[in-house]
Protein backbone atom coordinates (compact mmCIF):
# COMPACT_ATOMS: atom_id res chain seq x y z
CA UNK A 1 0.00 0.00 0.00
CA UNK A 2 2.75 2.15 1.19
CA UNK A 3 4.19 1.75 -2.61
CA UNK A 4 1.36 2.68 -3.92
CA UNK A 5 1.14 5.94 -2.94
CA UNK A 6 4.90 6.59 -3.41
CA UNK A 7 4.76 5.44 -6.79
CA UNK A 8 1.71 7.66 -7.95
CA UNK A 9 2.87 10.64 -5.92
CA UNK A 10 5.65 11.53 -8.60
CA UNK A 11 3.84 12.09 -11.38
CA UNK A 12 1.13 13.96 -9.71
CA UNK A 13 4.55 16.06 -8.29
CA UNK A 14 5.47 16.93 -12.23
CA UNK A 15 1.98 17.73 -13.31
CA UNK A 16 1.56 20.37 -10.34
CA UNK A 17 2.48 22.88 -12.34
CA UNK A 18 0.33 21.74 -15.29
CA UNK A 19 -2.42 21.26 -12.72
CA UNK A 20 -1.74 24.92 -11.24
CA UNK A 21 -2.15 26.77 -14.56
CA UNK A 22 -5.01 24.84 -15.76
CA UNK A 23 -7.09 25.52 -12.46
CA UNK A 24 -5.61 29.06 -12.43
CA UNK A 25 -4.95 29.97 -15.83
CA UNK A 26 -7.33 28.52 -17.91
CA UNK A 27 -10.43 27.86 -15.56
CA UNK A 28 -10.03 30.65 -13.08
CA UNK A 29 -10.16 33.26 -15.90
CA UNK A 30 -12.54 31.81 -17.86
CA UNK A 31 -15.46 31.77 -14.53
CA UNK A 32 -13.79 35.25 -13.76
CA UNK A 33 -14.66 36.46 -17.33
CA UNK A 34 -17.94 34.95 -17.17
CA UNK A 35 -18.74 36.34 -14.16
CA UNK A 36 -16.99 39.66 -15.10
CA UNK A 37 -20.01 39.72 -18.45
CA UNK A 38 -22.94 39.63 -15.42
CA UNK A 39 -21.13 42.61 -13.54
CA UNK A 40 -20.89 46.58 -13.78
CA UNK A 41 -17.66 46.92 -14.42
CA UNK A 42 -15.97 49.55 -15.63
CA UNK A 43 -12.55 50.50 -15.74
CA UNK A 44 -12.36 47.75 -12.89
CA UNK A 45 -13.70 44.90 -12.31
CA UNK A 46 -16.90 45.32 -9.43
CA UNK A 47 -19.51 42.50 -8.13
CA UNK A 48 -22.15 44.25 -8.65
CA UNK A 49 -24.69 41.83 -10.20
CA UNK A 50 -26.48 43.18 -12.83
CA UNK A 51 -27.99 40.42 -14.93
CA UNK A 52 -27.78 40.24 -18.07
CA UNK A 53 -27.31 44.15 -19.03
CA UNK A 54 -24.12 43.82 -20.25
CA UNK A 55 -25.39 41.46 -22.79
CA UNK A 56 -28.34 43.60 -23.73
CA UNK A 57 -26.08 46.53 -24.66
CA UNK A 58 -23.77 44.35 -26.06
CA UNK A 59 -26.30 43.26 -28.78
CA UNK A 60 -27.86 46.87 -29.19
CA UNK A 61 -24.32 48.19 -29.96
CA UNK A 62 -24.02 48.42 -33.73
CA UNK A 63 -20.61 48.26 -33.46
CA UNK A 64 -20.57 44.98 -32.20
CA UNK A 65 -23.24 43.34 -34.86
CA UNK A 66 -21.37 45.00 -37.25
CA UNK A 67 -18.53 42.87 -35.89
CA UNK A 68 -20.26 39.73 -35.81
CA UNK A 69 -21.17 40.33 -39.25
CA UNK A 70 -18.18 40.99 -40.68
CA UNK A 71 -16.76 38.09 -39.15
CA UNK A 72 -19.23 35.70 -41.05
CA UNK A 73 -19.03 37.43 -44.04
CA UNK A 74 -15.17 37.22 -43.42
CA UNK A 75 -15.63 33.52 -42.31
CA UNK A 76 -17.26 31.92 -44.95
CA UNK A 77 -15.97 33.64 -47.62
CA UNK A 78 -11.94 32.60 -45.83
CA UNK A 79 -12.62 29.31 -45.43
CA UNK A 80 -14.76 29.00 -48.64
CA UNK A 81 -12.09 29.82 -50.85
CA UNK A 82 -8.89 28.48 -48.47
CA UNK A 83 -10.48 24.98 -49.08
CA UNK A 84 -11.42 25.39 -52.83
CA UNK A 85 -7.66 26.88 -53.40
CA UNK A 86 -6.35 24.46 -51.22
CA UNK A 87 -7.94 21.28 -52.63
CA UNK A 88 -7.19 22.30 -56.44
CA UNK A 89 -3.36 23.20 -55.56
CA UNK A 90 -3.35 19.79 -53.44
CA UNK A 91 -5.03 17.79 -56.72
CA UNK A 92 -2.79 19.83 -59.00
CA UNK A 93 0.63 18.79 -57.56
CA UNK A 94 -0.47 15.44 -57.13
CA UNK A 95 -0.40 15.07 -60.61
CA UNK A 96 3.01 14.37 -61.30
CA UNK A 97 4.39 17.23 -62.10
CA UNK A 98 7.77 18.83 -62.20
CA UNK A 99 9.22 20.84 -59.64
CA UNK A 100 6.96 19.93 -56.37
CA UNK A 101 8.77 20.20 -53.78
CA UNK A 102 9.57 24.31 -55.38
CA UNK A 103 5.84 24.63 -55.34
CA UNK A 104 5.00 23.34 -52.00
CA UNK A 105 7.38 25.63 -50.80
CA UNK A 106 6.04 28.48 -52.20
CA UNK A 107 2.78 27.86 -51.48
CA UNK A 108 3.23 27.16 -47.63
CA UNK A 109 6.07 29.64 -47.13
CA UNK A 110 3.13 32.66 -46.48
CA UNK A 111 2.28 30.51 -43.01
CA UNK A 112 5.13 31.24 -41.60
CA UNK A 113 4.65 34.38 -41.77
CA UNK A 114 2.89 36.27 -38.55
CA UNK A 115 -0.52 37.83 -39.42
CA UNK A 116 1.42 41.34 -38.96
CA UNK A 117 3.42 40.67 -42.04
CA UNK A 118 1.08 39.37 -43.82
CA UNK A 119 -0.94 42.43 -43.32
CA UNK A 120 1.65 44.90 -43.78
CA UNK A 121 2.42 43.40 -46.96
CA UNK A 122 -0.62 43.80 -48.34
CA UNK A 123 -1.74 46.87 -46.84
CA UNK A 124 1.27 48.00 -48.76
CA UNK A 125 0.54 46.64 -52.13
CA UNK A 126 -3.36 47.57 -52.01
CA UNK A 127 -2.11 51.30 -51.15
CA UNK A 128 -4.04 53.56 -53.56
CA UNK A 129 -1.93 55.84 -54.92
CA UNK A 130 1.25 53.76 -54.57
CA UNK A 131 0.51 50.34 -54.64
CA UNK A 132 -0.60 47.87 -57.79
CA UNK A 133 -3.85 49.67 -58.99
CA UNK A 134 -1.18 53.09 -59.71
CA UNK A 135 1.20 50.87 -61.29
CA UNK A 136 -1.52 48.88 -63.53
CA UNK A 137 -3.13 52.20 -64.31
CA UNK A 138 0.28 53.46 -65.82
CA UNK A 139 0.63 50.56 -67.61
CA UNK A 140 -2.14 51.79 -69.50
CA UNK A 141 -5.16 50.55 -67.74
CA UNK A 142 -7.00 53.45 -66.65
CA UNK A 143 -10.38 52.51 -65.39
CA UNK A 144 -8.14 49.27 -63.17
CA UNK A 145 -9.50 49.78 -59.58
CA UNK A 146 -8.14 47.99 -56.46
CA UNK A 147 -8.63 50.32 -53.67
CA UNK A 148 -10.69 48.01 -51.87
CA UNK A 149 -8.50 48.75 -48.29
CA UNK A 150 -9.55 52.23 -48.34
CA UNK A 151 -13.59 51.34 -49.50
CA UNK A 152 -16.05 50.79 -47.04
CA UNK A 153 -18.04 48.41 -49.09
CA UNK A 154 -14.46 46.52 -50.28
CA UNK A 155 -12.41 46.58 -47.00
CA UNK A 156 -13.41 43.24 -45.75
CA UNK A 157 -12.68 41.36 -49.13
CA UNK A 158 -9.12 42.85 -49.05
CA UNK A 159 -8.98 41.09 -45.43
CA UNK A 160 -10.27 37.91 -47.00
CA UNK A 161 -7.61 38.09 -49.84
CA UNK A 162 -4.89 38.75 -47.02
CA UNK A 163 -6.07 35.76 -45.37
CA UNK A 164 -6.44 33.27 -48.17
CA UNK A 165 -3.03 33.93 -49.27
CA UNK A 166 -1.87 33.41 -45.83
CA UNK A 167 -3.38 30.36 -44.73
CA UNK A 168 -4.81 28.38 -48.37
CA UNK A 169 -1.25 26.88 -47.86
CA UNK A 170 -1.79 25.03 -45.47
CA UNK A 171 -4.77 23.58 -46.86
CA UNK A 172 -3.12 22.03 -49.29
CA UNK A 173 -0.62 20.73 -47.25
CA UNK A 174 -3.29 18.70 -45.51
CA UNK A 175 -5.16 17.79 -48.39
CA UNK A 176 -2.42 16.43 -50.37
CA UNK A 177 -1.53 14.10 -47.64
CA UNK A 178 -4.71 13.46 -47.57
CA UNK A 179 -4.49 12.14 -51.00
CA UNK A 180 -1.10 10.68 -50.77
CA UNK A 181 -2.83 8.18 -48.66
CA UNK A 182 -5.58 6.94 -50.84
CA UNK A 183 -5.58 3.65 -51.73
CA UNK A 184 -3.56 2.94 -55.16
CA UNK A 185 -5.51 0.16 -56.08
CA UNK A 186 -8.50 2.29 -56.02
CA UNK A 187 -7.25 4.19 -59.40
CA UNK A 188 -5.94 1.20 -60.48
CA UNK A 189 -9.73 -0.22 -60.55
CA UNK A 190 -11.35 3.58 -61.28
CA UNK A 191 -9.19 3.23 -64.76
CA UNK A 192 -9.75 -0.49 -65.42
CA UNK A 193 -13.51 0.60 -65.52
CA UNK A 194 -12.61 3.65 -67.88
CA UNK A 195 -13.96 5.81 -65.13
CA UNK A 196 -12.33 10.20 -66.23
CA UNK A 197 -10.04 11.56 -63.15
CA UNK A 198 -12.16 14.26 -62.62
CA UNK A 199 -15.12 11.90 -61.74
CA UNK A 200 -13.17 9.54 -59.32
CA UNK A 201 -11.73 13.28 -57.75
CA UNK A 202 -15.04 14.37 -56.83
CA UNK A 203 -17.22 10.90 -56.41
CA UNK A 204 -14.52 8.97 -54.80
CA UNK A 205 -11.40 10.86 -53.46
CA UNK A 206 -13.66 13.73 -51.86
CA UNK A 207 -15.95 11.72 -49.84
CA UNK A 208 -12.44 10.07 -48.59
CA UNK A 209 -10.71 13.40 -47.81
CA UNK A 210 -13.43 14.46 -45.39
CA UNK A 211 -11.43 13.92 -42.30
CA UNK A 212 -8.72 16.25 -43.88
CA UNK A 213 -11.95 18.66 -44.64
CA UNK A 214 -13.01 18.73 -41.29
CA UNK A 215 -9.90 19.69 -39.88
CA UNK A 216 -9.58 22.29 -42.20
CA UNK A 217 -12.85 23.38 -41.66
CA UNK A 218 -12.65 23.71 -37.78
CA UNK A 219 -8.64 24.69 -37.65
CA UNK A 220 -10.25 28.01 -40.38
CA UNK A 221 -13.35 28.43 -38.42
CA UNK A 222 -10.76 28.60 -34.84
CA UNK A 223 -8.57 31.48 -37.25
CA UNK A 224 -11.86 33.18 -38.19
CA UNK A 225 -12.82 33.68 -34.38
CA UNK A 226 -9.63 34.55 -33.34
CA UNK A 227 -8.76 37.28 -36.29
CA UNK A 228 -7.18 40.45 -34.71
CA UNK A 229 -3.57 40.47 -36.01
CA UNK A 230 -4.48 40.60 -39.36
CA UNK A 231 -7.11 43.32 -39.24
CA UNK A 232 -4.81 45.52 -37.00
CA UNK A 233 -2.14 45.40 -39.35
CA UNK A 234 -3.98 45.66 -43.06
CA UNK A 235 -6.88 48.15 -41.61
CA UNK A 236 -6.83 48.48 -37.94
CA UNK A 237 -10.69 47.74 -38.24
CA UNK A 238 -11.25 50.90 -40.76
CA UNK A 239 -12.36 52.47 -42.81
CA UNK A 240 -14.92 53.41 -40.39
CA UNK A 241 -16.20 49.88 -38.36
CA UNK A 242 -16.11 48.38 -42.36
CA UNK A 243 -13.51 45.38 -40.86
CA UNK A 244 -14.58 45.67 -37.32
CA UNK A 245 -14.29 42.44 -35.91
CA UNK A 246 -15.50 40.35 -32.14
CA UNK A 247 -12.09 40.36 -30.92
CA UNK A 248 -10.40 43.56 -32.21
CA UNK A 249 -13.97 44.73 -30.42
CA UNK A 250 -13.37 43.21 -26.96
CA UNK A 251 -9.67 44.63 -26.89
CA UNK A 252 -10.42 48.17 -27.66
CA UNK A 253 -13.34 47.90 -24.67
CA UNK A 254 -11.16 46.41 -22.12
CA UNK A 255 -7.54 48.06 -22.69
CA UNK A 256 -9.07 51.57 -24.80
CA UNK A 257 -12.63 52.16 -24.22
CA UNK A 258 -12.58 50.66 -20.52
CA UNK A 259 -15.71 49.04 -19.97
CA UNK A 260 -14.93 45.76 -18.89
CA UNK A 261 -18.01 44.06 -18.51
CA UNK A 262 -18.95 44.82 -22.08
CA UNK A 263 -15.73 43.43 -23.26
CA UNK A 264 -16.02 40.53 -20.77
CA UNK A 265 -20.13 39.61 -22.70
CA UNK A 266 -18.64 40.22 -25.31
CA UNK A 267 -15.56 37.38 -24.96
CA UNK A 268 -18.28 35.09 -23.28
CA UNK A 269 -20.20 35.15 -26.66
CA UNK A 270 -16.70 34.33 -28.45
CA UNK A 271 -16.39 31.38 -25.59
CA UNK A 272 -19.40 30.39 -26.53
CA UNK A 273 -19.37 30.16 -30.20
CA UNK A 274 -16.23 28.21 -30.03
CA UNK A 275 -17.52 25.50 -27.91
CA UNK A 276 -20.53 25.01 -30.00
CA UNK A 277 -17.78 24.49 -33.27
CA UNK A 278 -15.60 22.21 -31.14
CA UNK A 279 -17.75 20.11 -29.03
CA UNK A 280 -18.57 18.34 -32.19
CA UNK A 281 -15.21 17.95 -33.13
CA UNK A 282 -13.85 17.04 -30.30
CA UNK A 283 -16.11 14.06 -29.71
CA UNK A 284 -15.75 12.74 -32.77
CA UNK A 285 -11.61 13.31 -33.22
CA UNK A 286 -10.97 12.11 -29.33
CA UNK A 287 -14.24 9.97 -27.84
CA UNK A 288 -15.79 8.06 -30.33
CA UNK A 289 -12.89 6.48 -31.71
CA UNK A 290 -11.98 5.23 -28.45
CA UNK A 291 -15.00 3.71 -27.44
CA UNK A 292 -16.72 2.54 -31.12
CA UNK A 293 -13.26 1.10 -31.63
CA UNK A 294 -13.56 2.44 -35.62
CA UNK B 1 -4.37 13.70 -33.45
CA UNK B 2 -5.37 12.52 -37.17
CA UNK B 3 -3.20 15.18 -38.22
CA UNK B 4 -0.01 14.77 -36.75
CA UNK B 5 -0.20 10.92 -37.37
CA UNK B 6 -1.45 11.08 -41.34
CA UNK B 7 1.28 14.30 -41.98
CA UNK B 8 4.74 12.43 -41.18
CA UNK B 9 7.45 13.26 -43.81
CA UNK B 10 6.85 10.23 -45.10
CA UNK B 11 3.35 10.33 -46.21
CA UNK B 12 4.63 13.33 -48.75
CA UNK B 13 7.77 11.89 -49.68
CA UNK B 14 5.25 9.04 -51.05
CA UNK B 15 5.02 10.15 -54.75
CA UNK B 16 2.05 10.26 -56.67
CA UNK B 17 3.11 6.72 -58.48
CA UNK B 18 -0.77 5.42 -58.75
CA UNK B 19 -1.26 7.65 -62.20
CA UNK B 20 1.79 5.68 -63.24
CA UNK B 21 4.37 7.55 -65.32
CA UNK B 22 4.91 11.28 -65.76
CA UNK B 23 3.36 11.98 -69.18
CA UNK B 24 5.79 12.34 -71.99
CA UNK B 25 3.09 14.10 -74.52
CA UNK B 26 2.11 18.09 -73.59
CA UNK B 27 -1.96 17.27 -73.64
CA UNK B 28 -4.00 20.74 -73.51
CA UNK B 29 -4.91 19.10 -69.58
CA UNK B 30 -1.25 19.14 -68.76
CA UNK B 31 -0.77 22.78 -70.15
CA UNK B 32 -3.98 23.94 -68.08
CA UNK B 33 -2.36 21.98 -65.30
CA UNK B 34 0.66 23.87 -65.27
CA UNK B 35 -1.33 27.48 -66.39
CA UNK B 36 -3.07 26.96 -63.31
CA UNK B 37 0.45 26.46 -60.99
CA UNK B 38 2.20 28.64 -62.27
CA UNK B 39 -0.83 31.40 -61.92
CA UNK B 40 -1.22 30.33 -58.35
CA UNK B 41 2.93 30.29 -57.82
CA UNK B 42 2.61 33.72 -59.31
CA UNK B 43 0.10 34.98 -56.69
CA UNK B 44 1.57 33.21 -53.51
CA UNK B 45 4.95 34.99 -54.69
CA UNK B 46 4.18 38.26 -55.37
CA UNK B 47 4.16 39.97 -52.38
CA UNK B 48 7.41 38.34 -51.41
CA UNK B 49 8.81 39.99 -54.58
CA UNK B 50 7.35 43.10 -53.77
CA UNK B 51 8.77 43.17 -50.40
CA UNK B 52 12.18 42.61 -51.76
CA UNK B 53 11.92 45.15 -54.52
CA UNK B 54 10.17 47.99 -52.55
CA UNK B 55 13.36 47.65 -49.82
CA UNK B 56 15.92 47.94 -52.44
CA UNK B 57 14.43 51.09 -53.68
CA UNK B 58 15.18 55.03 -52.53
CA UNK B 59 11.51 56.74 -51.81
CA UNK B 60 12.12 58.96 -54.89
CA UNK B 61 12.33 55.86 -56.14
CA UNK B 62 9.09 54.48 -54.37
CA UNK B 63 6.97 57.34 -54.99
CA UNK B 64 7.42 56.92 -58.98
CA UNK B 65 4.57 54.31 -57.97
CA UNK B 66 5.59 51.13 -60.12
CA UNK B 67 5.59 48.79 -57.52
CA UNK B 68 6.50 45.92 -60.29
CA UNK B 69 9.19 47.65 -61.04
CA UNK B 70 12.64 46.51 -60.55
CA UNK B 71 15.20 49.03 -58.72
CA UNK B 72 17.06 50.95 -60.48
CA UNK B 73 20.08 51.00 -58.26
CA UNK B 74 19.41 48.50 -55.72
CA UNK B 75 20.90 49.41 -52.31
CA UNK B 76 20.53 48.38 -48.56
CA UNK B 77 19.53 51.83 -47.24
CA UNK B 78 16.43 51.19 -46.41
CA UNK B 79 17.52 48.17 -44.17
CA UNK B 80 20.18 49.46 -42.83
CA UNK B 81 17.97 52.39 -41.48
CA UNK B 82 15.15 49.92 -40.78
CA UNK B 83 17.45 47.67 -38.59
CA UNK B 84 19.01 51.27 -36.89
CA UNK B 85 17.13 54.49 -37.29
CA UNK B 86 13.56 53.29 -37.68
CA UNK B 87 11.20 55.62 -35.80
CA UNK B 88 8.07 54.50 -33.29
CA UNK B 89 7.42 57.43 -32.54
CA UNK B 90 9.75 59.67 -30.69
CA UNK B 91 12.20 56.72 -30.34
CA UNK B 92 14.58 56.12 -33.76
CA UNK B 93 16.48 53.10 -32.89
CA UNK B 94 15.06 51.21 -35.24
CA UNK B 95 13.33 47.02 -35.54
CA UNK B 96 16.20 46.14 -33.64
CA UNK B 97 14.95 46.80 -30.39
CA UNK B 98 12.39 44.62 -31.27
CA UNK B 99 14.41 41.80 -32.73
CA UNK B 100 16.72 41.74 -29.70
CA UNK B 101 13.21 41.82 -27.14
CA UNK B 102 11.85 38.64 -29.54
CA UNK B 103 15.11 36.53 -28.96
CA UNK B 104 14.92 37.50 -25.01
CA UNK B 105 11.45 36.03 -25.21
CA UNK B 106 11.96 33.79 -27.44
CA UNK B 107 14.73 31.34 -25.82
CA UNK B 108 13.78 31.11 -22.58
CA UNK B 109 10.20 30.63 -23.54
CA UNK B 110 10.94 27.56 -26.21
CA UNK B 111 12.75 25.86 -23.46
CA UNK B 112 10.17 26.09 -20.73
CA UNK B 113 7.47 25.36 -22.70
CA UNK B 114 8.66 22.23 -24.26
CA UNK B 115 10.46 21.34 -21.04
CA UNK B 116 7.06 21.64 -19.16
CA UNK B 117 4.92 19.96 -22.27
CA UNK B 118 7.21 17.16 -22.55
CA UNK B 119 7.01 16.61 -19.22
CA UNK B 120 2.93 16.80 -18.66
CA UNK B 121 2.75 14.82 -21.96
CA UNK B 122 4.98 11.85 -20.58
CA UNK B 123 3.02 11.85 -17.50
CA UNK B 124 -0.25 11.79 -18.76
CA UNK B 125 0.21 9.05 -21.39
CA UNK B 126 1.81 6.57 -19.30
CA UNK B 127 1.20 7.17 -16.12
CA UNK B 128 -1.51 6.80 -13.91
CA UNK B 129 -2.40 9.71 -12.59
CA UNK B 130 -6.32 10.38 -10.89
CA UNK B 131 -8.35 13.11 -13.26
CA UNK B 132 -5.75 12.80 -15.96
CA UNK B 133 -8.52 12.80 -18.58
CA UNK B 134 -10.42 15.57 -16.86
CA UNK B 135 -6.53 17.69 -17.47
CA UNK B 136 -6.49 16.60 -20.52
CA UNK B 137 -10.01 17.61 -22.06
CA UNK B 138 -9.34 21.12 -20.06
CA UNK B 139 -6.21 21.64 -22.09
CA UNK B 140 -7.12 20.83 -25.22
CA UNK B 141 -10.47 23.16 -25.00
CA UNK B 142 -7.53 25.69 -23.74
CA UNK B 143 -5.68 25.41 -27.05
CA UNK B 144 -8.27 26.35 -29.14
CA UNK B 145 -10.73 29.45 -26.93
CA UNK B 146 -9.62 32.93 -27.68
CA UNK B 147 -7.07 34.56 -25.92
CA UNK B 148 -9.40 37.59 -25.07
CA UNK B 149 -11.42 35.05 -23.00
CA UNK B 150 -8.39 35.16 -20.29
CA UNK B 151 -6.56 37.76 -21.01
CA UNK B 152 -8.31 40.28 -18.41
CA UNK B 153 -7.62 38.51 -15.60
CA UNK B 154 -4.54 37.22 -16.15
CA UNK B 155 -3.37 40.77 -16.07
CA UNK B 156 -4.97 41.16 -12.76
CA UNK B 157 -3.45 37.96 -11.47
CA UNK B 158 0.30 39.42 -13.02
CA UNK B 159 -0.33 42.79 -11.65
CA UNK B 160 -0.76 41.36 -8.08
CA UNK B 161 2.13 38.99 -8.48
CA UNK B 162 4.30 42.00 -9.47
CA UNK B 163 5.50 40.30 -12.78
CA UNK B 164 3.00 42.21 -15.57
CA UNK B 165 5.08 43.93 -18.26
CA UNK B 166 7.84 42.38 -17.72
CA UNK B 167 10.28 39.62 -19.29
CA UNK B 168 8.80 36.61 -16.72
CA UNK B 169 5.86 37.67 -17.20
CA UNK B 170 5.66 37.48 -20.98
CA UNK B 171 7.65 34.50 -20.78
CA UNK B 172 5.13 32.50 -18.45
CA UNK B 173 2.41 33.67 -20.79
CA UNK B 174 3.87 31.96 -23.56
CA UNK B 175 4.31 28.73 -21.21
CA UNK B 176 0.55 29.11 -20.18
CA UNK B 177 -0.76 29.31 -23.79
CA UNK B 178 1.99 26.74 -25.06
CA UNK B 179 1.12 24.45 -22.96
CA UNK B 180 -1.58 22.54 -24.57
CA UNK B 181 -0.15 22.13 -27.61
CA UNK B 182 3.02 20.83 -26.49
CA UNK B 183 1.04 18.36 -23.98
CA UNK B 184 -0.78 17.22 -26.75
CA UNK B 185 2.26 16.38 -29.31
CA UNK B 186 3.98 15.02 -26.67
CA UNK B 187 1.42 12.79 -25.27
CA UNK B 188 0.20 10.77 -28.38
CA UNK B 189 3.67 10.52 -29.56
CA UNK B 190 4.62 8.88 -25.62
CA UNK B 191 1.00 6.54 -25.82
CA UNK B 192 2.13 5.82 -29.45
CA UNK B 193 5.73 3.84 -28.35
CA UNK B 194 5.16 0.48 -28.20
CA UNK B 195 4.05 -0.29 -24.30
CA UNK B 196 6.83 -2.89 -23.80
CA UNK B 197 9.22 -0.33 -23.46
CA UNK B 198 7.28 0.88 -20.79
CA UNK B 199 7.12 -1.90 -18.93
CA UNK B 200 10.69 -3.49 -19.48
CA UNK B 201 11.88 0.00 -17.91
CA UNK B 202 9.42 -0.24 -14.78
CA UNK B 203 10.78 -4.20 -13.98
CA UNK B 204 13.87 -2.58 -14.34
CA UNK B 205 13.14 -0.67 -11.28
CA UNK B 206 12.99 2.92 -13.16
CA UNK B 207 11.88 5.38 -11.39
CA UNK B 208 9.78 8.57 -12.57
CA UNK B 209 12.26 10.81 -13.78
CA UNK B 210 15.02 7.81 -14.69
CA UNK B 211 12.40 6.63 -17.33
CA UNK B 212 11.91 9.58 -18.64
CA UNK B 213 15.43 11.16 -18.75
CA UNK B 214 17.04 7.72 -19.91
CA UNK B 215 14.23 6.12 -22.35
CA UNK B 216 11.71 8.94 -23.52
CA UNK B 217 13.61 11.66 -24.32
CA UNK B 218 16.17 10.08 -26.31
CA UNK B 219 13.70 8.86 -28.13
CA UNK B 220 12.04 12.24 -28.02
CA UNK B 221 14.19 13.90 -30.73
CA UNK B 222 11.45 13.90 -33.79
CA UNK B 223 8.78 15.46 -31.78
CA UNK B 224 11.38 17.77 -30.19
CA UNK B 225 12.23 18.77 -33.54
CA UNK B 226 8.68 19.39 -34.43
CA UNK B 227 8.10 20.98 -31.02
CA UNK B 228 10.95 23.44 -31.60
CA UNK B 229 9.55 24.32 -35.07
CA UNK B 230 6.14 24.99 -33.46
CA UNK B 231 6.95 27.14 -30.41
CA UNK B 232 9.95 29.57 -32.52
CA UNK B 233 7.68 30.10 -35.00
CA UNK B 234 4.33 30.43 -33.23
CA UNK B 235 6.12 33.09 -30.38
CA UNK B 236 8.22 34.88 -33.10
CA UNK B 237 4.47 35.55 -34.92
CA UNK B 238 2.94 36.38 -31.68
CA UNK B 239 1.54 39.67 -31.53
CA UNK B 240 -1.54 40.22 -28.88
CA UNK B 241 0.34 38.69 -26.30
CA UNK B 242 3.52 40.72 -26.51
CA UNK B 243 1.19 43.28 -27.21
CA UNK B 244 -0.58 42.71 -23.52
CA UNK B 245 2.13 41.86 -21.46
CA UNK B 246 5.30 42.54 -22.64
CA UNK B 247 5.12 46.09 -21.66
CA UNK B 248 6.78 49.11 -23.29
CA UNK B 249 10.80 48.07 -22.59
CA UNK B 250 10.27 44.42 -24.01
CA UNK B 251 8.17 44.62 -27.25
CA UNK B 252 8.03 41.94 -29.62
CA UNK B 253 9.43 42.68 -32.85
CA UNK B 254 5.83 42.18 -34.40
CA UNK B 255 4.65 44.83 -32.01
CA UNK B 256 7.27 47.02 -33.16
CA UNK B 257 6.97 46.44 -36.40
CA UNK B 258 3.20 47.07 -36.49
CA UNK B 259 3.88 50.38 -34.38
CA UNK B 260 6.61 51.88 -36.88
CA UNK B 261 4.60 51.12 -39.75
CA UNK B 262 0.79 52.01 -38.82
CA UNK B 263 2.59 55.10 -36.85
CA UNK B 264 -0.02 58.14 -36.98
CA UNK B 265 2.68 61.08 -37.78
CA UNK B 266 5.33 61.64 -40.25
CA UNK B 267 6.45 61.05 -43.55
CA UNK B 268 5.59 56.81 -44.55
CA UNK B 269 8.86 55.35 -45.53
CA UNK B 270 7.75 52.33 -47.55
CA UNK B 271 11.23 51.22 -48.67
CA UNK B 272 12.55 51.41 -45.02
CA UNK B 273 8.63 50.01 -43.86
CA UNK B 274 9.03 46.94 -46.04
CA UNK B 275 12.79 46.38 -45.05
CA UNK B 276 11.30 45.95 -41.60
CA UNK B 277 8.87 43.87 -42.42
CA UNK B 278 11.50 41.28 -44.46
CA UNK B 279 13.22 41.30 -41.35
CA UNK B 280 10.81 40.44 -38.73
CA UNK B 281 9.32 37.68 -41.41
CA UNK B 282 13.25 36.51 -41.29
CA UNK B 283 13.86 34.07 -38.65
CA UNK B 284 10.02 31.95 -39.64
CA UNK B 285 11.34 31.76 -42.91
CA UNK B 286 14.92 30.52 -42.42
CA UNK B 287 12.82 28.05 -39.80
CA UNK B 288 10.35 27.07 -42.36
CA UNK B 289 13.35 26.78 -45.49
CA UNK B 290 15.68 24.85 -43.10
CA UNK B 291 13.17 22.25 -41.29
CA UNK B 292 11.26 21.51 -45.03
CA UNK B 293 8.69 18.91 -44.50
CA UNK B 294 9.12 19.39 -40.95
CA UNK B 295 7.36 22.40 -40.44
CA UNK B 296 4.39 20.75 -42.23
CA UNK B 297 4.27 18.20 -39.17
CA UNK B 298 4.74 21.07 -37.00
CA UNK B 299 2.18 23.48 -38.01
CA UNK B 300 -0.37 20.46 -38.23
CA UNK B 301 -0.15 20.01 -35.19
CA UNK B 302 0.11 23.53 -34.26
CA UNK B 303 -2.64 25.26 -36.08
CA UNK B 304 -4.51 24.21 -33.16
CA UNK B 305 -3.17 27.13 -31.27
CA UNK B 306 -3.57 29.10 -34.29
Amino acid sequence: MATRIRRSAVPVVALSPTILIVLFAYVGTMGWTVWMSFTGSRLLPVNTFVGTEQYQRLFGDPRWLVSVQNMALFGVLFIGFCLVLGFLLAVAIDQRVRGEDGLRTIFLYPHAMSFIVTGLVWQWMMNPTLGIQEAVQSMGWASFRFDWVVRRDMALYAVVIAGVWQSAGLVMALMLAGLRGVDEELWKAARVDGIPTWRVYVSIVLPLLKPMIITSVVLLSIAVVKVYDLVVALTNGGPGTSTAVPAKYVMDYLFERQNIGLAAAASTVLLVTVLCVLAPWIYAEYFRKERGGA
Amino acid sequence: MTTIDTISPATLDRAATHRGARPRRLTAGRVGLYAFLALSAAFFLLPLYIMIVTSLKTMDEVRLANIFAWPADPGFQAWVAAWSTACTGLDCSGIQVGFLNSVKILVPSVIASIALGSVTGYALSLWRVRGANVLFVVLLLGAFIPYQVFIYPLVRIFSTLGIYGSLPGIVLVHVIFGLPVMTLLFRNFYAGLPPELFKAARIDGGGFWRIFAHVMLPMSTPMLVVAVILQVTGIWNDFILGLVFAGRENLPMTVQLNNIVNAAQGEKLHNVNMAATILTALVPLVVYLLSGRWFVRGIAAGSVKG
